[in-house]
């Protein structure tokens, strides 16, 4: 038997919950709805500037002549130098960590370093990249400075991405090649790396992406806004398509803010294809082999 | 056996013998250069993965150096405790409470955004949804991770500062609201996959005894699930903290280069991050008293996060600890 306080009690949990889950569901629906705002608004500032003239043209101080020429070539520039240099090291260092350390203090040691590293600001690593690359080494504001210090930045991200993918590989397959004669370096570069290529490639693609979209470290490593050619070395100055992006929206001009989300669609695009590479990637590829 | 016989036979032992020795050598020298390989092989990943430790070492070191010559210059006491910061005007302070108090406005203000909008989304993804909603909203929010933080400083100017001064006229256009509203979208992606991640690992039976108890579909998510993923989910919230902290494009192009000790969103603000920017896209030059203020400035942004981030580590260890 239920006394009047009692079901009015229950009535009252039942609101609450009710009232939770809706809170619950709006939360959700307000995640992808700003995100739809967001989108929406780039493309309704930028979409009427986009044009081959657009790509082609150098910065400007007339926004109708404006274009993001200089910019797509020295994110060109940086992304594969960056490439180039984090994925060497980047997976190096991963094996290291998982096919060849011992069991230690010192393999600890390392771990817990990298993800901290992976939690440092990265105008931090701006910092470390003016001190270190653009002064001590004496490469001034150059495109190799910009690429060293994104590939210190997108090192921690390539190296977890890495070990995750070394780890899903199973134990049956290391033993069997070991148990074939095959030495340690031979049982990875022959077995271990090609199981894991999928997932290795997954984490390289989503590190450079992040690279891509950078622009404090590059702010302060010392990238400029206004490159009026194309760099023909790695020793030129630079900019790149957030910088010019930046650059843009933090003028007061409305029509510059209108250039900005030009150049905002352009990048946007880049990643959004360089994300769907990776998923594509990680689905295609990653199917085949079953343990 | 004839003579010849035996002299036929004893050669082409002598041979056999021989070709033996021979291969057997070039198996050894196979053998000791294949292990030199290795060796060079080893040595060399070692060096890779010894490279993520010269830079920790690297940026303690970088920092520290430049930051030693300021405080030569300025005492760590004044540094600590003056509350102006103007490096570049007549007469110079370099109190760093203005930046700091900017940047605490922006983690303090976000995570009004970040906090609840993200735990309720991870609660409903996690144990409300249905999976094939939750496959359709997942990516939504992997591409809220990826969307760089320039384009949110953009939406900030264009969108939501706008939006603010609509509902607030008395605010500037440079603003620590649409900083703070912009960052708390950046964070949410972080809040919503880890806070997940914890809630998921609760296992199974921890709700089903709950159930079997009596309890509704809420009490089970707050009084059980909630509190079980607790230190996963705290863990996520000092993430999104560190992260806003360490945010710069953004809040450099919505939050204005004002170093103001307040706590009033409407106004224009400046944090650390966002006066190493504006140091950096001067021409201040290198050696001089402003210029070593943004290694300071860096040491105090890396050591503020470090901590934090240690201290979320830690609390992700609890929780594996936990269900694991």
């Amino acid at each position: 038997m239920t006394t009047p306080l009692r079901m009015r009690q229950r009535r009252r949990f039942r609101i609450v919950s009710h009232l939770f889950s809706a809170g619950c569901l709006a939360a959700t629906v307000l995640c992808v709805g700003m995100l739809l705002v967001l989108v929406l608004n780039v493309a309704k500032q930028g979409a009427a500037w986009l044009d081959t003239d657009f790509l082609r043209n150098f910065p400007s101080r007339h926004p109708e002549k404006a274009g993001i020429r200089s910019a797509l070539a020295g994110s060109l520039w940086l992304t594969t130098l960056t490439a180039l240099i984090s994925l060497p090291l980047g997976v190096g260092a991963a094996v290291y960590l998982e096919e060849y350390a011992k069991k230690g203090r010192w393999r600890e040691l390392v771990q817990v370093n990298i993800s901290n590293l992976a939690g440092v600001p990265s105008i931090v690593y701006g910092i470390l990249g003016l001190g270190l690359f653009v002064q001590a080494f004496a490469l001034g504001r150059s495109i190799i400075s910009g690429a060293l210090t994104l590939s210190l930045v997108v090192l921690p991200i390539i190296i977890l991405a890495t070990q995750e993918a070394l780890r899903g590989v199973p134990d049956s397959i290391r033993h069997a090649s070991y148990a074939l004669g095959a030495t340690r370096w031979q049982t990875v570069w022959c077995q271990v790396l090609p199981a894991s290529l999928p997932g290795i490639m997954t984490g390289v693609i989503l590190a450079l992406s992040r690279a891509i979209g950078e622009a404090a470290p590059l702010v302060a490593v010392g990238a400029v806004a206004y490159v009026p050619f194309v760099p023909g070395g790695v020793l030129d100055p630079f900019t790149a398509l957030p910088i010019q992006i930046f650059n843009w929206s933090s003028r007061p001009q409305p029509e510059f803010h209108q250039t900005a989300g030009a150049a905002i669609i352009v990048l946007l695009v880049v990643l959004v294809t360089m994300n769907t590479t990776a998923v594509f990637v990680r689905y295609r590829y990653g199917k085949r082999t079953r343990w | 056996m004839k003579r010849y016989e035996t002299d036929i036979v004893r050669s082409v032992a002598t041979l056999v013998s021989v070709q033996i020795q021979t291969m057997s050598n070039r198996f050894q020298r196979a053998v000791s250069t294949r292990r030199a390989f290795e060796k060079l092989i080893h040595a060399s990943l070692f060096v890779c993965a010894g490279i993520s430790v010269v830079t920790t070492v690297s940026i303690v070191v970088v920092l520290l150096m430049e930051s030693l010559q300021f405080f030569f210059h300025v005492s760590v006491f004044r540094f600590l405790t003056e509350t102006r910061w103007t490096p570049l005007l007549r007469p110079q302070h370099f109190g760093i409470l203005p930046l700091f108090s900017g940047t605490m406005l922006i983690a303090a203000g976000s995570s009004f955004l970040s906090v609840p909008v993200g735990l309720g989304t991870a609660v409903y993804l996690s144990e409300y949804s249905r999976p094939r909603v939750r496959e359709i909203v997942k990516p939504f929010v992997e591409v809220l991770a990826g969307i760089p933080s320039v384009v949110y400083g953009y939406f900030a100017v264009v969108t939501v500062s706008p939006f603010v001064r609509m509902l607030f006229p008395s605010a500037g256009p440079f603003n620590a609201a649409s900083a703070c509203i912009v960052v708390g979208i950046m964070t949410l992606p972080m809040v919503i996959s880890l806070s997940e991640d914890a809630l998921r690992a609760v296992p199974q039976s921890l709700r089903q005894g709950a159930y079997a108890l009596g309890a509704t579909k809420y009490d089970v998510t707050v009084q059980v699930v909630i509190p079980a993923a607790m230190s996963g989910i705290v863990a996520s919230f000092l993430l999104a903290i560190s992260r806003a902290i360490g945010e710069t494009m953004a809040v450099t192009l919505a939050a204005g280069a004002t170093p103001n000790l307040t706590l009033n969103p409407l106004e224009s603000i400046q944090t650390m991050t966002a006066y190493i920017i504006q140091i950096s896209l001067g021409d201040t030059p290198a050696g001089t008293v402003e210029y070593r203020t943004i290694f300071a400035v860096g040491l105090a942004l890396f050591m503020a996060t470090l901590l934090i981030n240690l201290l979320a580590h830690w609390f992700l260890k609890q929780m594996r600890e936990r269900y694991e």
